[in-house]
């Protein structure tokens, strides 16, 4: 390469690797070192895996963390299982502007800010909401009905907001499935079922695992949906985090634990591309 | 009669809105019989095949195998099987998997179909194939497991959508005799369709001319190539000479037509009168270095050779000869005195009368 | 992921701060405080006089802290903390500098509040804030649906089972500990001791839980669902409460038998702040009483300046009479300031009551 080549290659490559580098990478790094000091006194941090042992020990707190990583584990799977018939009707029966429409349709919840849709579900599903309004109004419910403040609602939320994630992933992989394929399945004397279970699914799989790698990781780090609809006994891990590090100013174990997140869901995904027997990256390539 | 056969089709008609795709369609297919759907591309012949198939009902007519009528009965519970021009293997699975695919749909259990995938690749030349991924077959391997896992299953009728027309040309030749050894072999009815003259010709018992949404003519590969029913069927099938004229004058069958650039032809065909088409076949056309040679053939004309067009075994000449608008086309000849004519050389060519089919304009 | 949202979050607002902080021209205040506590026409009206710009941000108490704590004290030049909320964090990372008192006008101040206000938040000999604005956290009782409510307890009771509310923050566990005969101020400086009794009103709550419809968060929350009479009694501050009461006349804000607890809002400066002689100027023009009773009205809460009082128009004294009887402004706890660690024995117990079920 020329050296003329290599500086346009380097200040083309500037801005990225400053991105990758200053917002992504030094933070990161600043955070795992604030997780090995721990507080002796006033103002003297010494350098320790307390914080660690703290969440292994505490049942308080991987209990928590436990209680996230599952219920995320069913956002996920309901999430791909709504998403999946929307995907395939996207990627195989809409054609054209419908298609397009409703892609469009689809992105449509995520033009307002996460918070915004979740107010929108609270006027929903608040005891004086309007579901609760219609169900007395239906003579279904007797007396107001509260749908806010349990798991339920805080999944129903989350569900929504991966929605888009999956179909997206999930429509891509079904898309590039030839009909005359799933015809063949149908013609080797396959129901409907088995063409589903050993041909569109198989095929739609690196798309599967794309979305629900993007889904969980959604719903284990979001704050604002759990916090919002979750009950007086829903605490999601990111809201350990956040206390650690607002209320109870101890950023060193708020670090500990933001650490511990990552590196524990990533286990977790580890874990699922290894059930499912997919690689991460066949599994980019497809996303 | 209905009993020897594996396919009847009453009647068929597609409507795809106001165009007829299939317009009333009528054909038996007997028992261990290939066959083969002959047309361009758009005359209809996928929806016909995709309605044997169960993936398009018609709009009327019924479509009977073995005697059974297949209307309502869903793709899947139909004993066909069909070859798709993609082959549409599933990448998913390797070799064995996808011929033992259909058998576990049909509730064979998992060793028992295992065994049979095996021995059918065996029986088509692919032993030890079994673990490979479909992807890492060549086109030839993959068209054979294509067929083997519709042949696996035994069915009534195995259909073949153009399979060949991904393939090169050497591939293509050869796999053409490999599909009718095949069918031999299983001894199961072929419906196969294409739009390709010589595949149909070299596999087939039996072709169907398609046109349109209609058949213009069935019969056996000699009797399509000897006996055009239609001027259609004379120019699609095989290469052909084919010149526009008017009908001179005509008796029992004999026509002789003036093109309106002067030659006058000798023919035989059914029309009497008015505008007419006729057709010779370039094998038809004898050549001679000298008129003498053809004196006995009722047509007799003097030419120049224009181009040699050198195709192997498919070679032909073209020979601008006067009266005509345009050049004659003969069989290149490779032995004998007229071997290693050249382009300018003056040629004396002939037909017979019933080398020459006249159809009405 | 959260740790990366987060960090970049955190980044981009350091980043942000410093930018910010160093474009900046001499003579502008930047202030964090609390929502109403500077009014658009006050804060143009101390522009006009002094030429000085006030930038304004709004934060809480935790997030004032959070915020001088990533910055050790930087990007603001006068901040309001509650005046329990001082010494522990000076001490613990430095982010206040100590207040020239000689600067102030101290007789603008309510002398008593002034001098307690010095007290607690002094470190070290050293004076770290002044009083502002002053209130409690008492019951928000809607006196019709759940007549019976007059102490914490009653929270708890089941006659208003699923329909009351508090957050589950430390004045909770500091309000159901004197609601429950103990006294948690007094156990400030001994960790063990307030360890236990932590544990015991964390038990206390636990129990209490079932009864609760959620944890209140944000105000607007709480003063809807008492609106709507999804909730029917919550511990709150009574600025909310007065101002349900005067939509809605059986809505109360009542001193809890226990007794209401007593918050004082300062004025504290940033360690790293740029403009104290503008954060002085704000303070006293601040303290002038025609000015703090508009702040008091803004607020909807009292102030320590001396006279303003008087200037306060007529409603708001009233609901506070009504509210507080001459004994219950005797029985206000006021917080003494919260010694370092007493928040992490609290934080545990305080996120068992939240994901325990």
């Amino acid at each position: 390469m020329k050296p003329a080549h290599r500086l346009t290659l380097f200040l083309l490559m500037a801005p990225a690797i400053l991105w990758l580098g200053l917002l992504i990478i030094l933070p990161h790094v600043e955070i795992l070192i604030l997780s090995f000091s721990q507080r002796v006194a006033p103002r003297v941090y010494e350098f320790g895996f307390g914080n660690y042992l703290e969440f292994f020990t505490e049942p308080l707190y991987w209990r928590t963390f436990a209680r996230t990583a599952i219920m995320s584990i069913m956002v996920t799977v309901i999430t791909l299982v709504l998403a999946f018939p929307i995907a395939m009707y996207i990627a195989r029966v809409a054609q054209g502007r419908v298609k397009a429409m409703l892609l469009l349709l689809c992105l449509l919840p995520f033009w307002v800010s996460e918070l915004v849709r979740t107010l929108g579900w609270m006027m929903l599903l608040r005891e004086t909401g309007i579901i609760s309004y219609l169900l007395r109004m239906t003579g279904l419910a007797s007396q107001p009905v509260e749908l806010l403040y349990n798991d339920g609602a805080v999944i129903l939320g989350l569900v929504y907001g991966g929605l888009l994630f999956m179909i997206v992933p999930l429509a891509n992989a079904l898309e590039s499935l030839e009909p005359s394929v799933v015809e063949a399945g149908f013609d080797l004397g396959g129901s409907r079922w088995t063409v589903l279970r050993r041909i569109v699914i198989p095929h739609a799989m690196p798309g599967i695992v794309a979305g629900s790698i993007i889904v969980f990781m959604l719903t284990v780090g979001n704050f604002a949906t759990p916090v919002l609809l979750g009950g007086k006994n829903g605490l999601w891990f990111t809201e350990q985090i956040y206390a650690q590090f607002i209320t109870r100013f101890n950023w060193p174990q708020g670090a500990a634990f933001g650490i511990l997140l990552l590196l524990l869901s990533s286990a977790i995904v580890w874990a699922g591309l290894r059930l499912t027997r997919q690689s991460l990256g066949t599994t980019l390539r497809q996303a | 009669m209905s009993q020897s056969t594996d396919l009847d089709l009453v009647n068929v008609t597609k409507q795809f809105g106001t165009h007829a795709a299939v317009n009333n369609v009528t054909f038996s297919v007997a028992r261990g019989e290939f066959f083969s759907i002959l047309g361009p591309s758009g005359c209809g012949k996928t929806t016909l095949m995709r309605m044997i198939a169960g993936f398009e009902n018609p709009t009327s007519g019924d479509i009977r195998i073995r005697d059974k009528s297949m209307i309502g009965v869903p793709a899947n519970r139909r004993p066909v099987n069909m070859v798709f021009q993609s082959l549409a293997l599933f990448p998913m699975m390797s070799v064995g998997e996808n011929i033992a695919y259909g058998l576990t749909c049909r509730g064979v259990g998992r060793a028992e179909a295992d065994e049979r995938a095996t021995r059918m690749l065996e029986r088509v030349g692919l032993k030890g194939f079994g673990e490979r991924r479909v992807t890492a077959l060549s086109g030839g391997q993959r068209q054979r497991v294509a067929i083997a896992r519709c042949l696996v299953l035994e069915p009534t009728l195995v259909l073949l959508d153009e399979p060949l027309g991904a393939l090169d040309l050497k591939l293509r030749e050869h796999m053409k005799i490999e599909l009718k050894q095949l069918q031999g072999q299983f001894n199961t009815t072929f419906a196969y369709i294409t739009h390709d003259q010589s595949e149909a010709l070299v596999m087939s018992d039996r072709i169907a001319v398609m046109n349109q949404g209609r058949f213009e003519q069935v019969g056996s590969p000699r009797e399509l190539y000897h006996n055009p029913a239609t001027p259609f069927v004379a120019s699609f099938v095989g290469e052909t000479n084919r010149w526009q004229g008017d009908v001179a004058s005509a008796s029992n069958g004999a026509v002789t037509v003036r093109l309106s650039t002067g030659g006058m032809l000798h023919g035989r065909g059914g029309v009497s009168q008015g505008a007419a088409l006729s057709f010779v076949r370039p094998e038809a056309v004898a050549l001679a270095q000298d008129a003498a040679a053809l004196s006995s053939l009722p047509n007799r004309f003097e030419g120049r050779v224009s181009a040699v067009l050198f195709d192997g075994a498919a070679s032909s000449l073209l020979i601008e000869t006067p009266g005509f608008d345009q050049p004659v086309r003969a069989v290149l000849p490779q032995a004998g005195p007229l071997a290693g004519i050249e382009v300018g050389e003056a040629v004396h060519l002939g037909w017979t009368a019933d080398a020459m089919k006249v159809f009405a304009a | 992921m959260l740790t990366k949202r987060a960090s970049l979050k955190l980044a981009t607002a350091f980043a942000a701060l410093m930018v910010a902080g160093s474009a900046n021209a001499a003579e502008k205040l930047r202030l964090l405080t609390w929502a109403d506590y500077a009014p658009a026409d006050i804060v143009a009206q101390f522009t006009k006089e002094t030429g000085i710009e006030v930038e304004v941000t709004l934060s809480n108490n935790e997030e004032m802290i959070s915020k001088l704590r990533a910055t050790q004290g930087a990007g603001f030049d006068l901040v309001q903390p509650s005046q329990d909320r001082i010494a522990g964090p000076q001490q613990e990372f430095g982010i206040y500098k100590p207040i020239d008192l000689s600067k102030l006008k101290s007789d603008l101040f309510i002398a008593s509040m002034l001098e307690a206000t010095k007290k607690n938040t002094t470190l070290d000999g050293k004076v770290y804030g002044v009083p502002h604005i002053w209130g409690t956290d008492g019951l928000i009782v809607n006196t019709k649906a759940a007549p019976k409510v007059a102490d914490y307890n009653d929270l708890c009771d089941a006659a208003i089972a699923g329909k009351s509310s508090f957050r589950a923050k430390r004045p909770a566990l500091i309000a159901f500990a004197f609601a429950n005969g103990m006294d948690p101020f007094a156990s400030y400086k001994d960790a063990k001791a307030y360890a236990a009794m932590m544990d015991k009103v964390g038990a206390k709550l636990a129990e209490c839980k079932k009864n609760v419809k959620f944890f209140w968060d944000g105000k607007d929350q709480l003063l809807n669902a008492l609106r709507s009479g999804e909730v029917v009694a919550a511990m709150a501050w009574d600025t909310g409460g007065w101002k349900l009461s005067s939509e809605n006349a059986d809505i109360k804000f009542v001193a809890p038998k226990s007794g209401a607890l007593g918050w004082v809002d300062t004025f504290a400066i940033p360690s790293k702040g740029r403009n104290d002689d503008a954060a002085y100027k704000w303070i006293n023009f601040n303290m002038r009483p025609e000015i703090a009773a508009k702040i008091a009205a803004s607020a909807g809460n009292f102030t320590a300046s001396n006279g303003a009082d008087k200037l306060m128009q007529g409603k708001l004294k009233d609901q506070f009479a009504e509210s507080f009887p001459k004994a219950a402004i005797d029985n206000i706890k006021w917080y003494p300031a919260v010694p370092a660690g007493i928040e992490e024995i609290e934080g545990k117990v305080l996120d068992r009551l939240k994901a325990g079920s």
